[in-house]
């Protein structure tokens, strides 16, 4: 092919001299030669680039996997956190403590950044929706230490105890706005035919919102819940101020709860090798939970994508 | 097929009687002074250049233009003795009663062929018990039965687009309306999916009152038993199909009908 094409360029060059107007599209000038090669170089940049990024992100899946994998056991998840220099035991503690603040974020966030995005989307005009999609904004921007305090002043101080609910309470917060903005995003996706049907039916506009609307926009909602709860599976600086720790199995939203990321920092501060190691075994974990929250949103998202079509 | 004997509309029983319909959108004064009688029991059709008003009078039958952000009405329209925009009138309960069709056909995506027929009942609360007889007799009604009968849980979305349109009809026809509005409902298929539905206006039109917005003149002399031009918003000319198409009284009316413009 390439050789085709020169033998081709030299034959015609050969027999025929271009016209003035072909000529530009014969002779690179020096311009743009170098128009040529400054391309090549940013694609070479988006390239180096590319795998500056993946670089850090594959090490530090590796070293996880390297460090976390060899204490991988039944016992982690079923085993409660044994005393220095006993051997064994888990922290199954951590593990449904981290499930059941997950658990408890989810039943308060998300309906309340699923009817926040369904208010902005389809009933709020003008000014409200405006304020409210603002908020969420500033919400999202808010690091997650200053919630922490704030949840530690409003339910931490009053109820005199560290609890599972202050810990749900605080990653719910978290949560709202992701929910909200992808709920709001995929709401108005869902095409206005839809609606109209469904008013023209008789249908009341709020069973139209939730039925039509929020029915057909659902696969994809499910999407940003994923992505809300990997974004708070992880997180430690609120927790350490509202769930605190606990040493044991605790079922009680009125009493302090263990969680992994807490019990990670613990763990990982501590000087003892087995704890050592029970965190990274936790890290691993952790970004093994998060890592298939991400997948399964991705996956969701590409069956609603090909379901369009 | 046009009928040559039809008494001119202010003469039949009429369904709707428009006086003095005025439509805005914010500042835009869409349609201006309608003044109309629809024939009860017939196919009204509706013509004219686009943007003239058409959709927008259709809309203002069924108080779906008020939903647009902006979007007023004045004037009276006035079904079974009261004006539709009376204050005690629920435009949620008079959609059930006016029912419309739309250019692309939208089956709801989340519901099986038999979802979709029911949902006007069911998304109001209401389980019929003999929701399988009801399923039938529409589908049967809409021509659909035996194509789609051992698929009855398959999406909606599955139907080819004339099948599509079909099940739309029988969503509407399920909540029992007495008018049905449709708006340009074949200009999305294709000619043999078209003369289908034709053929189902034919039959509907003895027991409902259809009004329907088409941009074809053909369709319109084709299925219509009487003809509204519409131009600029106003209402030039109402009258039986056949006047319209070749004897009309305006000569704006007589220039669009011939194709001179449009
Ligand atoms: N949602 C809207 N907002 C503002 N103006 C509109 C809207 N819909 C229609 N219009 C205007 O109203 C007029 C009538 O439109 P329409 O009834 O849709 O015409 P037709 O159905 O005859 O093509 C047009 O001038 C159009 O630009
Ligand atoms: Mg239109």
């Amino acid at each position: 092919m390439t050789t085709e094409a020169i033998t081709l360029d030299s034959h015609s060059q050969s027999t025929k001299p271009p016209s003035d107007a072909a000529s530009h599209l014969l002779h690179a000038d020096f311009g743009e030669r170098r128009r040529k090669w400054f391309s090549h170089f940013v694609v070479a940049l988006c390239g180096v680039s590319a795998v500056v990024v993946l670089v850090p992100l594959a090490s530090i899946f590796l070293y996880i996997i390297n460090k976390g994998a060899p204490g991988l056991s039944l016992d982690f998840f079923t085993k409660l956190p044994t005393p220095v220099g006993v051997a064994g035991g888990g922290l199954s503690n951590a593990v449904l403590g981290t499930l059941t603040l997950i658990g408890i974020a989810s039943a308060i966030g998300l309906p309340i950044g699923i009817l926040a995005g369904v208010y902005v989307a389809e009933v709020g005009k003008g000014r409200v929706a405006d304020l409210i999609r603002f908020f969420a904004e500033v919400l999202s921007g808010v690091p997650s230490i200053t919630i922490g305090v704030f949840v530690y002043a409003v339910l931490v101080v009053p109820m005199k105890t560290f609890s599972a609910f202050a810990g749900g309470v605080s990653l719910a917060i978290i949560m709202i706005p992701t929910v909200a903005r992808t709920t709001e995003e995929l709401l108005r996706m869902v095409p206005s035919q839809l609606r109209e049907a469904s008013l023209a039916l008789g249908v009341p506009q709020w069973k139209t919102s939730i039925f039509i609307v929020l029915r057909t926009a659902a696969p994809g909602i499910l999407t940003g819940v994923m992505l809300g709860i990997a974004r708070i599976a992880g997180e430690t600086a609120p927790l350490l101020f509202t769930a605190f720790n606990n040493r044991f199995l605790s079922t009680r939203l009125d009493q302090p709860i263990a969680s992994l990321p807490v019990q990670i920092l613990t763990y990982a501060t501590s000087p003892y090798a087995e704890w050592q190691q029970k965190a990274w075994t936790g890290a691993f974990v952790l970004v093994f939970v998060i890592l298939i929250l991400n997948l399964i949103a991705r996956l969701g998202t590409r069956r609603q994508v090909g379901g369009a079509s | 097929m046009m009928q040559s004997n039809l008494p001119a509309p202010s003469q039949l029983p009429a369904r709707i009687v428009v006086e003095d319909l005025n439509a805005y959108f914010g500042g835009a004064h869409a349609l201006h002074h309608i003044t109309a009688q629809i024939p009860d029991k017939k196919l009204t059709a509706i013509i004219g250049p686009s943007g003239c008003g058409k959709s927008t009078f259709l809309r203002c039958l069924n108080r779906m233009h008020e939903l647009v952000a902006g979007a007023r009405v004045s004037g009276r329209v006035v079904m079974d003795d009261i004006d539709i925009y009376d204050k005690r009138v629920d435009p949620v309960r008079l959609r059930r009663r006016v029912g419309m069709v739309f250019q692309k056909p939208n089956p709801f995506p989340t519901m099986s062929i038999r979802e979709n027929v029911l949902a006007g009942l069911t998304l109001n609360g209401i389980r019929p018990k003999d929701a399988d007889a009801i399923v039938q007799h529409t589908l049967e009604r809409v021509a659909l039965w035996t194509e789609v009968k051992d698929k009855l849980h398959n999406s909606g979305t599955s139907l080819s687009g004339g099948q599509q349109q079909r099940l739309c009809i029988a969503r509407v026809l399920a909540v029992q309306p007495s008018v049905i509005l449709l708006d340009e409902p074949c200009s999305a298929l294709d000619p043999i999916a078209t003369a289908r539905i034709e053929e189902l206006f034919a039959e509907l039109k003895n027991e409902y009152t259809l009004v329907m917005v088409t941009h074809n003149m053909q369709q319109a002399a084709r299925v219509s038993d009487y003809t509204a031009f519409f131009y600029m918003g106003d209402l030039v000319e109402l009258d039986t199909t056949q006047r319209i198409f070749t004897n009309p009284k305006v000569s704006k009316t007589e220039e669009y009908v011939t194709g001179r413009f449009g």
